[in-house]
C-alpha cells in the first residue's frame, strides 16, 4: 500500500519537475542556488575562519584583482574571494533560518486566523495589521540593538518583523480552503480543529508556502545585508559586513571597486536566484492549486 | 427553408495526450421559428456543439463539416462577418447567470453594450430599448439602474435573456438556461422562453440534461451520447416513447410524480459515461446497454428510421423498424 | 397525478423515532438583521425511514439539515437522537458523528483533491480510532457499490466519474457505521443516467442495513423515487408533511400544489410570482399569504378564512407521521 502511494508521489514529483524545467528563469536560479549552497557547505573543507582574520592575512593591501587574488584584497590585505566564500555561509544561514522563522510564525498565525473565524481570528488579524504597519527595518534595528549582536538576534529580528505578510497570504488561502465542502464533510465525520488544519488546510497551503519561503529567503538576505550595513552585525563576516567594511574604509576613494562590487554582486546573484526560483514555483504550482480548488 | 443546418459536424480537441473527439458527425436542421432540444450528459458533446455553432470554441478545437446559418457557412466566415452574426443573428444564453454579468456595471449598460457595439442604437436611444427589453423579460424598467448583486438568480437569468434579445437575433442558443435555478423560478424562466420563441418568431436551440424540460419547451429533440446523435424526433414522442435504450434511461431518470411504476424504484443506468479519449468500439453505448446484442461491439451504427420523422441509432431499431424496441429486462 | 395508490396507513406504521427536531429555531445575523432561517420546526425521522425535506433555495432546509447534524447550534429548541437531547460538548458531539452522517451535493468538492479514495474513506475511521482500518474501508467501498474496492483505493477524485465520487463520499459516511444519513441534494450535480443508481443505492442501504435517511432536495421527483415521507418547507417552517403518496398526489397546502404544478407534464400550471421571500422579513399571518394563489383567487375569502390568512399566526405542525398541512383554507375545506 505505502509503496504504491510512494510510487504515485514519485510520479507527481516527476510531473512537477517536468513543469519546472520549462521555466528557464527558475532553472537558471536553481543552478545558481545549488552552486552557492554547495560552495557554502563545503567551504570548511578548504578554508577556515582564518581568511577573515586581520592578523593572519599579510597580503598586499588594496590590491586589484590579480592571479594571486582573483577578486583583489581589502584594507588589511585579506582576499576578497576567500572572504566572500566564507561570508556566504553566514549570509545564507541567516537568510534560510530567518525565512523559516518568518514562514513558521506566518503559517501558524495565518492558519489560526483563517480557521478560527470568531474573536480569536479577529485578534490575530489586528496584531498582524499592527506589525504590518511597523517600519520593519527600524524595528529590526531596535530589536537587534537591544538584544545585542549575534546570529540568533539577527534571525529573530528579521523573523519577528517580516511574518505579517506571510500570515495574511496564508490566511487568505486558508479561508479559501475552508470554504470547500470537504471541510464540512470532515467536520461531520468528527474531525476537530487539529485534524482539519493539519490534514486538509496545511497540505493545501503547502505549495504556496514553498514558493513564499523561497521569496522570503531572498528578502531575509537583503535585510541581513541592510542591517549589517547599518551597523547591526552578528560579528561574523557576511556579505553585508563586507559592504559595511568597504564603506568604513572608504574603498571608493581608494578606487577599490572590487571591494564594493564583489559582495554586492553576490547578494544580487543569490537574491535574484531565489526570486527566480520562487516565481517559477508560483507559476508551476498555481495552476495546480486552481485545478485542485475547482 | 431551414434557418440552421448542421452537416456532418465534428469537433476534435487537441490536447497534450492526443486528440479528443467531442462531437462526431452530427447533422441537424432547425426551421425558422422552431425549437430544438439537445439532450445529453456531461461529456456527450452537447455544449461543445452549442459553442461550435458560433465558433466560440478555444483554439485547440478543430471543427469540420458545415454549419449553415441562413445559408452561410459559419465555419468559413470572415472574422468581421462572424462578429456581426454573433448577437445580430444568433446569440447565446449561458448557464450560471452568476458569472455571465459583470458585477461592476449596471444592468442597463450591459444590455445596451451590444446595441452600441453593433450601431443598432444611438447612445441616447439605447435607454429606451433597454427598458423595452427588460419589460419583455418581465422586469421593471427601473432595474436598468441596478447592479447584478442586487438581483436574484432568476432575475439575473432574465437579464441574460434580455441581453441575448438585444439585437433581435433570429436564433437563440440556450445552454442549460435553468440548471442552477429553483423549480419555481425555472418554471418562470421556461415560460418566458416559450413565450419569446412564439411571439417573436425566434428559433431556439436549447441544451439540457433534463429531457422533461426539453420536451416541455421544444418541438424536436436530439439525444446525444459520446459525441453522436443517437436519437431524434418530435419531442413528445422521443420523451414518452424513446426508442434508443439510452434515451429510455434518460427519460426514466426524471420520474413523473404520481406514476406508480417509478414509486420507490429509481431507474438509472449502470456504468459511467465513456471517456472520449477511449471510446468503446462499435456502438459507443454497448457497455452500458441493457439490451446489447453480440454484434453491438463491432457494429457501425447509424441513425435508422424509427417512425414518422424519427430516427434512432440502435440495432433494434434497424431490425424492427417502426416496432418498439423491447423494454429492457 | 390523479391516481392514488397504496393506502397511506401502510406507510405510517409506527416506527421508533430516531432523530428528531423539536420546536427548532436557528437565527443568523444577516446584513444587520436577524434572519430566521429555521423558524419553528418539528420533524422526526424514524428507524429505517427515508424522509425527504423539500423546498426552494433559501427556505432553510440546508440550515435545518446542518443543525440536525450538530454543525449548527439552534437558537432555541432541541435536536434529539434516540430520545436524548443532543449535547454540544466536543466529546459528545464526536460520538454523535458515528450515528448521523452527511452526504453533500457536490461530490467533487466533498473530496479533498489531494487525498486518494483510501484516505478519503479512512478519514472517519482514523478520527474515531477504529480498528482494522483497511477492512473497514474495503467493506464500506463494497457496500457503496465500488467493487472490487482494490481497483479504487489509490485513485484520486479527479480520476473518478461523478457517480463514483458520490459513492466514495457515501462510503466515507458508511465507514462509521451510522444509523442515519443526512443527504443534502445527493444527486443534484450528477448526470441524469447516474442519478437513479445513487438513489437505488440509498434504498438498498435502507433495506440491507436499516439505515434511515433525511434527503434534502428541491426535486419532488426524487422524493417520489425514494422517500417514505415528505416534508415541504417554506420560509423556515414545514408547511405540509405526510406520506409521499398522500402529499404528492393530493397536496393540501397551496404551496405544495404550486410546486407540483410547475413540474413538466402537469396539466395546469400555477407559477408563483416573485422569488421566495426573505427570511429577515417573514410576513405576519400565514407566511405564504403574500404569494398564495388560493388567497389571491378569492377562494380563501369564500371559505371565510382570508382574514386569518393575513393576520393570524399558524400553529407549528407537530412531528406526526400522518398527513398534515399548515393552512387555514385546507383546514376549513377539509
Amino acid at each position: 500500500m505505502s509503496t504504491f502511494t510512494w510510487t504515485r508521489r514519485k510520479r507527481a514529483l516527476g510531473r512537477f519537475w517536468e513543469d519546472f524545467r520549462k521555466q528557464r528563469g527558475g532553472l537558471a536560479g536553481l543552478v545558481i542556488l545549488v552552486v552557492a549552497v554547495t560552495l557554502a557547505v563545503v567551504a570548511p573543507l578548504f578554508i577556515d575562519q582564518g581568511v577573515t582574520s586581520v592578523v593572519e592575512n599579510t597580503g598586499p593591501r588594496w590590491s586589484p584583482p590579480s592571479l594571486d587574488y582573483p577578486f583583489g584584497t581589502d584594507e588589511s590585505g585579506r582576499s576578497i574571494l576567500l572572504m566572500v566564500w566564507w561570508g556566504s555561509r553566514t549570509s545564507l544561514l541567516i537568510g534560510f533560518l530567518a525565512a523559516l522563522l518568518t514562514v513558521g510564525i506566518g503559517t501558524v498565525l495565518g492558519i489560526a486566523a483563517g480557521h478560527f473565524r470568531g474573536w480569536i481570528g479577529a485578534v490575530i488579524m489586528r496584531v498582524t495589521d499592527w506589525f504590518l504597519v511597523l517600519p520593519s527595518l527600524v524595528t529590526a534595528l531596535v530589536l537587534a540593538a537591544i538584544l545585542g549582536g549575534s546570529t540568533f538576534t539577527i534571525i529573530m529580528a528579521i523573523g519577528v518583523t517580516s511574518w505579517p505578510s506571510t500570515a495574511r497570504l496564508i490566511r487568505a488561502q486558508t479561508l479559501a480552503v475552508e470554504a470547500r465542502p470537504y471541510i464540512e464533510r470532515s467536520k461531520a465525520l468528527g474531525g476537530g480543529h487539529w485534524h482539519i488544519t493539519t490534514r486538509h488546510v496545511l497540505p493545501n497551503v503547502a505549495p504556496l508556502l514553498l514558493a513564499s519561503t523561497t521569496l522570503q529567503v531572498a528578502s531575509a538576505i537583503v535585510t541581513e545585508s541592510t542591517l549589517a550595513f547599518l551597523g547591526v552585525t552578528a560579528n561574523k563576516t557576511s556579505w553585508g559586513t563586507m559592504l559595511r567594511g568597504s564603506y568604513d574604509w572608504n574603498a571608493a576613494s581608494y578606487g577599490a571597486w572590487w571591494y564594493i562590487l564583489i559582495p554586492g554582486l553576490c547578494i544580487l546573484a543569490v537574491v535574484m536566484a531565489f526570486t527566480l526560483c520562487g516565481r517559477a514555483l508560483e507559476t508551476v504550482l498555481n495552476p495546480r492549486l486552481r485545478k485542485a480548488g475547482a | 427553408m431551414s434557418l440552421l443546418e448542421l452537416d456532418d459536424v465534428s469537433v476534435t480537441y487537441r490536447i497534450a495526450e492526443g486528440e479528443v473527439p467531442a462531437v462526431r458527425g452530427v447533422s441537424l436542421t432547425l426551421g425558422s421559428g422552431a425549437a430544438l432540444g439537445v439532450a445529453g450528459e456531461s461529456g456527450s458533446g452537447k455544449s461543445t456543439l452549442a459553442m461550435a455553432l458560433l465558433r466560440l470554441l478555444p483554439r485547440d478545437a478543430r471543427v469540420t463539416g458545415r454549419i449553415l446559418l441562413d445559408g452561410e457557412d459559419v465555419l468559413t466566415m470572415k472574422w468581421g462577418r462572424l462578429r456581426a452574426v454573433r448577437w445580430a443573428q444568433a446569440s447565446i444564453v449561458f448557464q450560471g447567470a452568476q458569472h455571465g454579468l459583470n458585477p461592476v456595471h449596471r444592468i442597463g449598460d450591459q444590455i445596451a453594450e451590444p446595441l452600441l457595439v453593433h450601431n443598432l442604437a444611438k447612445p441616447g436611444e439605447a435607454g429606451k430599448r433597454v427598458a423595452e427589453l427588460l419589460e419583455q423579460v418581465g422586469l421593471p424598467a427601473w432595474r436598468a439602474r441596478s447592479y447584478p448583486h442586487e438581483l436574484s438568480g432568476g432575475q439575473r437569468q432574465r437579464v441574460m435573456i434580455a441581453m441575448a434579445l438585444a439585437c433581435s437575433p433570429r436564433l437563440i442558443i440556450a445552454d442549460e438556461p435553468t440548471t442552477a435555478l429553483d423549480v419555481m423560478v425555472q418554471a418562470q424562466v421556461l415560460t418566458l422562453i416559450k413565450e419569446l420563441v412564439a411571439e417573436h418568431d425566434i428559433s431556439l436551440v436549447m441544451i439540457s440534461h433534463d429531457l422533461s424540460v426539453l420536451a416541455d419547451v421544444c418541438d424536436r429533440l436530439a439525444v446525444m451520447y459520446a459525441g453522436r446523435v443517437v436519437e431524434q424526433g418530435p419531442s413528445r414522442e422521443v420523451f414518452h416513447d424513446p426508442r434508443h435504450p439510452y434515451s429510455q434511461a434518460l427519460a426514466a431518470a426524471f420520474p413523473t410524480v404520481g406514476d406508480p411504476a417509478s414509486r420507490l424504484a429509481p431507474k438509472g443506468l449502470g456504468g459511467d459515461p465513456p471517456d472520449p479519449m477511449d471510446l468503446p468500439t462499435g456502438c459507443s453505448f454497448h457497455p452500458r446497454c441493457p439490451v446489447a446484442l453480440e454484434e453491438c461491439p463491432t457494429l457501425d451504427v447509424e441513425l435508422w428510421p424509427a417512425g414518422d420523422r424519427r430516427a434512432a441509432a440502435c440495432v433494434h431499431v434497424r431490425d424492427h423498424g417502426r416496432d418498439r424496441v423491447q423494454e429492457k429486462a | 397525478m390523479t391516481e392514488t395508490q397504496a393506502p397511506a396507513e401502510e406507510v405510517t406504521t409506527a416506527r421508533r423515532t430516531l432523530l428528531e427536531a423539536r420546536d427548532l429555531h436557528v437565527e443568523f445575523a444577516s446584513r444587520g438583521r436577524r434572519a430566521r432561517a429555521v423558524d419553528g420546526v418539528n420533524l422526526a425521522v424514524g428507524e429505517g425511514e427515508i424522509v425527504a425535506l423539500v423546498g426552494e433555495s433559501g427556505c432553510g432546509k440546508t440550515t435545518l439539515a446542518r443543525t440536525l447534524l450538530g454543525l449548527e447550534k439552534p437558537t432555541s429548541g432541541t435536536v434529539r437522537y434516540g430520545g436524548e437531547p443532543l449535547r454540544y460538548a466536543s466529546r459528545a458531539l464526536k460520538d454523535y458523528r458515528r450515528q448521523v452522517q452527511l452526504v453533500l451535493q457536490d461530490p467533487m468538492g466533498s473530496l479533498n483533491p489531494r487525498q486518494t479514495v483510501y484516505e478519503a474513506v479512512a478519514e472517519g475511521p482514523r478520527i474515531h480510532g477504529l480498528p482494522d482500518e483497511a477492512d473497514v474501508v474495503n467493506n464500506a467501498l463494497a457496500r457503496a457499490g465500488l467493487r472490487p474496492p482494490e481497483r479504487f483505493l489509490l485513485r484520486y477524485p479527479h480520476e473518478l466519474s461523478g457517480g463514483q465520487r458520490q459513492r466514495v463520499v457515501i462510503a466515507g459516511a458508511l465507514a462509521l457505521d451510522p444509523k442515519v444519513l443526512i443527504a443534502d441534494e445527493p444527486v443534484a450535480s450528477l448526470d441524469a443516467s447516474v442519478r437513479g443508481e445513487i438513489l437505488a443505492l440509498m434504498l438498498r442501504l435502507r433495506d440491507e442495513l436499516g439505515l434511515s435517511a433525511l434527503v434534502v432536495t428541491h426535486d419532488l421527483g426524487l422524493a417520489w423515487n425514494i422517500a417514505d415521507r415528505v416534508a415541504v418547507m417554506y420560509l423556515g417552517r414545514i408547511v405540509e408533511s405526510g406520506p409521499v403518496e398522500q402529499v404528492l398526489t393530493a397536496p393540501r397546502h397551496p404551496y405544495t400544489q404550486a410546486l407540483l404544478s410547475v413540474l413538466p407534464e402537469s396539466p395546469e400550471r400555477v407559477v408563483l410570482t416573485g422569488e421566495p421571500p426573505d427570511p429577515t422579513r417573514i410576513p405576519g399571518g400565514c407566511r405564504f399569504h403574500a404569494r398564495c394563489q388560493v388567497l389571491a383567487s378569492g377562494k380563501a375569502a369564500e371559505a371565510g378564512v382570508d382574514a386569518r390568512c393575513r393576520g393570524e399566526l399558524l400553529e407549528i405542525l407537530p412531528a406526526s407521521a400522518g398527513a398534515q398541512a399548515a393552512c387555514y383554507y385546507a383546514d376549513a375545506t377539509g
